[in-house]
């Protein structure tokens, strides 16, 4: 079987699969906020930067090759990733100490797994209004990183095309398809896969917040390596 | 309205003396002194430097987020915050009542909460004036001080602030800012070995807080001169009391008593706290001063906290805090105890009573019962009343049809105090301070009473939008050249 080098330890691949698959299926964890093993690769967050053949990509995007010698877990590439996750924050409203998706939430995980300690960044402060105009969804665009992720479920598994991302660069952000842009006005659902796929706080049920008691959410107890090397596995 | 030595009838020429901040009080707050040239004090007051803002900026927030977010005002009786804002949201998702699981949960944390509060302020912040002496040296004045000449008093003013901090941990997830409560009741029950690994201190915690009341009263009888007389001024005491008249700090309704004694109203519902309690906005502090509506600004100021508590209910329902609270009435001879530095005792008699609580709770059952919820027809208001350590705290929620928060009101148990506060200082300067050379003990007179409150400051300004302004532009000579004012 082919294989290539993660940080010096072999890794086996077949043809079409990218540096992360691989990686992850054989056991080694590299990071990712916007890839999901049921979408094609989107390559937008960044976190899953690696140095392959000496130069930076994005190791969902890349397919493996073989003989490649890829860096992930390097001081180099960890502290990048550390900046990214600095950006992110700044660029949005991350209030966690009062954010329902505290303990489940894919953002802070990765803050605590690379060890951010401070923003470093200066805060950009949006202001992004709630939309809580659904019956059973809150939606809370402080908390977005544009990963697209409910975009791609609606769109392509829902079907019902509800959310897009509109405007460039710095003025990049989420919007609901809607003449009035209210959640809603549309046939959105709380069943749908978009209601339950966002890794930060955006899409929120209404109502049971803060029901899971400190202790029991998703990576009160363990990393989000752990948690994701553990969901490959399954 | 101005009460004697708020505002100086001329201010120009007097010397000003500034104890800024004030140290071993929860908060930032600074007093200013105005004298004359014979050292007269001719202005006192108590400023509230600091500013919070949350009553706007829980507006337009979804109302779960809110008993998590509100607490945040503040790191010594986070829980306080958290349980009125669920309190105030139970009807919002139908809970009329909680569920009897839900219940003592809670009491079980809000009883924490006061064991670990009072045991800071009494062993951390206010012992070292009550057992070195209010000018005794500075550096000694600290709870290092005390470890050092007293070390088992503060060994174990320690490891009952710990043990408050692991009930809060236990029943919240964490000992600083958990999220226990929710709207329509509690997210956990305990475990049999949470329960038994309190159950395990939980005697030897009511021990040693009766040994703190024996303390804090032998302080006060051993200099009662002292203790009955500083900064001695008469007011109202406001408080929760139970149905029954019993002393429920999670719990009951509103009553107001009157400098004498006399009970001058009764049985206020929670829900009608705004037709009673009225708030003046002052252009020097960012802390609002309440006062009861119907008796008006200079009559309907009153006093919050412990020495209201114990004085203001008819009885405490757990036997040994009962027997402290008759010894406490009784030395006021049949009239209200109004000593500020009797709120030192009262408050060991709410540490005794709270560690009894605990106790008595950790043999429920229900503790251990997963019906942790309950809920109804949803309702779009709401008020919770709690009586936090320092004193009645009220929070008032509405919310929209969309479940975000549209109006919020708090007023914190330090600005209950306000009045009563400043009015402590003015008395202490002017019988300590009045004419003499000014030294930092003297100075730390002001600071032992303030303290007495144990005033929370970073919880009690909330002014945003409501504060009255003044500007001044004064050229290099100091004459006034233009001014801008905005009511309050």
């Amino acid at each position: 079987m082919k294989q290539f080098l993660l940080d010096g330890q072999p890794v086996p691949f077949e043809d079409g699969q990218s540096i992360l698959e691989a990686a992850r299926q054989a056991g080694h964890y590299i990071p990712s906020l916007c890839w999901h093993k049921d979408f094609p690769a989107h390559g937008s967050c960044k976190l899953c930067i690696v140095k392959a053949a000496g130069r930076h990509v994005s190791a969902c995007a890349t397919p493996a090759k073989e003989g490649w010698e890829v860096e992930s877990a390097t001081p180099e590439m960890n502290g990048e990733r550390r900046a990214l996750l600095q950006m992110l924050f700044v660029e949005g409203n991350h209030f966690c100490p009062s954010c329902e998706k505290s303990g489940n939430c894919e953002l802070q995980a990765l803050g605590y797994e690379y060890e951010m300690l401070t923003s470093r960044f200066r805060h950009f402060y949006p202001d992004r209004p709630v939309d809580a105009s659904h019956p059973d969804v809150l939606l809370d665009f402080n908390r977005c990183i544009f990963c697209e992720l409910c975009v791609r479920a609606s769109r392509d598994v829902d079907g019902k095309a509800v959310f897009a991302l509109t405007g460039r660069g710095i003025n990049k952000h989420l919007v609901v398809n809607a003449e009035s842009g209210r959640l809603g006005d549309t046939d959105f659902s709380k069943d749908d896969l978009a209601a339950r796929i966002c890794p930060v706080g955006v899409i929120l049920r209404k109502g049971p917040g803060f029901a899971v008691p400190i202790g029991e959410r998703t990576y009160d107890g363990q990393s989000i390596r752990e948690q994701k090397l553990k969901e490959e596995e399954s | 309205m101005s009460f004697e030595l708020e505002t100086a009838a001329n201010r120009e020429g007097l010397r000003r003396v500034a104890i800024d901040p004030v140290s071993r009080v929860e908060g930032h707050g600074k007093v200013t002194l105005l004298l004359d040239d014979a050292g007269h004090v001719k202005e006192a007051r108590l400023h509230i430097v600091e500013f919070r803002g949350f009553e706007k900026f829980i507006q337009g927030r979804p109302y779960w987020e809110v008993p998590v977010m509100v607490q945040r005002l503040c790191g010594i009786c986070p829980v306080s915050h958290h349980l009125a804002a669920a309190k105030a949201l139970d009807p919002v998702v139908g809970a009329l009542t909680v569920t009897p699981t839900a219940d003592k949960i809670r009491r079980l944390m809000h009883y924490g909460q006061i064991l670990q509060s009072h045991a800071l302020h009494f062993f951390h912040l206010a012992s070292p004036d009550l057992l070195f002496g209010f000018d005794s040296p500075v550096q000694q004045r600290n709870i290092v001080g005390v470890a050092g000449a007293w070390p088992e008093v503060a060994k174990k003013g320690v490891l009952l602030r710990k043990f408050g901090q692991e009930v809060i941990r236990i029943t919240t997830g964490k000992r600083v800012h958990g999220t226990g409560a929710v709207p329509g009741g509690v997210n956990r029950s305990l475990t049999a070995a949470e329960r038994d690994e309190l159950l395990a201190e939980a005697d030897r915690m009511i021990e040693w807080s009766h040994e703190a009341v024996h303390l804090a009263r032998q302080l006060h009888e051993a200099n009662a001169a002292l203790y009955d007389d500083f900064g001695l001024f008469r007011s109202h005491l406001l408080s929760l009391v139970r149905a029954d008249g019993a002393l429920d700090l999670y719990d009951g309704h509103l009553r107001l008593r009157d400098a004498r004694g006399q009970i001058v109203r009764d049985a206020i519902p929670c829900a009608d706290y705004d037709q009673h309690i009225v708030e003046e906005v002052k252009s020097w502090s960012y802390m609002k001063f309440p006062f009861i509506k119907e008796l008006g600004p200079t009559r309907g100021w009153y006093k919050v906290g412990p020495l209201a508590r114990v004085q203001n209910c008819d009885f405490i329902p757990s036997p040994l805090a009962e027997v402290e609270r008759q010894d406490f009435i009784a030395r006021g001879e049949g009239e209200p105890i109004h000593a500020p530095l009797a709120y030192h005792w009262a408050r060991m008699i709410e540490m005794l009573h709270a560690a009894e609580i605990i106790r008595g709770l950790l043999d429920d059952p229900d503790l251990l019962s997963d019906q942790r919820m309950a809920g109804g027809p949803r309702g779009r208001e709401g008020v919770g009343i709690i009586e936090a350590p320092r004193g009645t705290l009220i929070h008032h929620y509405r919310v929209g049809e969309d479940d975000l928060v549209s109006y919020c009101n708090l007023i914190v148990s330090t600005t209950h105090n306000n009045q009563a506060m400043n009015e402590a200082v003015r008395q202490v300067a002017r019988r300590y301070l009045d004419g003499r050379q000014l030294t930092e003990g003297l100075l730390n007179h002001i600071e032992v009473a303030i303290r007495a409150f144990d005033p929370c400051l970073s919880c009690a300004t909330h002014a945003l939008g409501k504060m009255p302004m003044v500007v001044e532009l004064r050229g290099a000579d100091g004459a006034l050249l233009d001014s801008a004012e905005r009511g309050g």
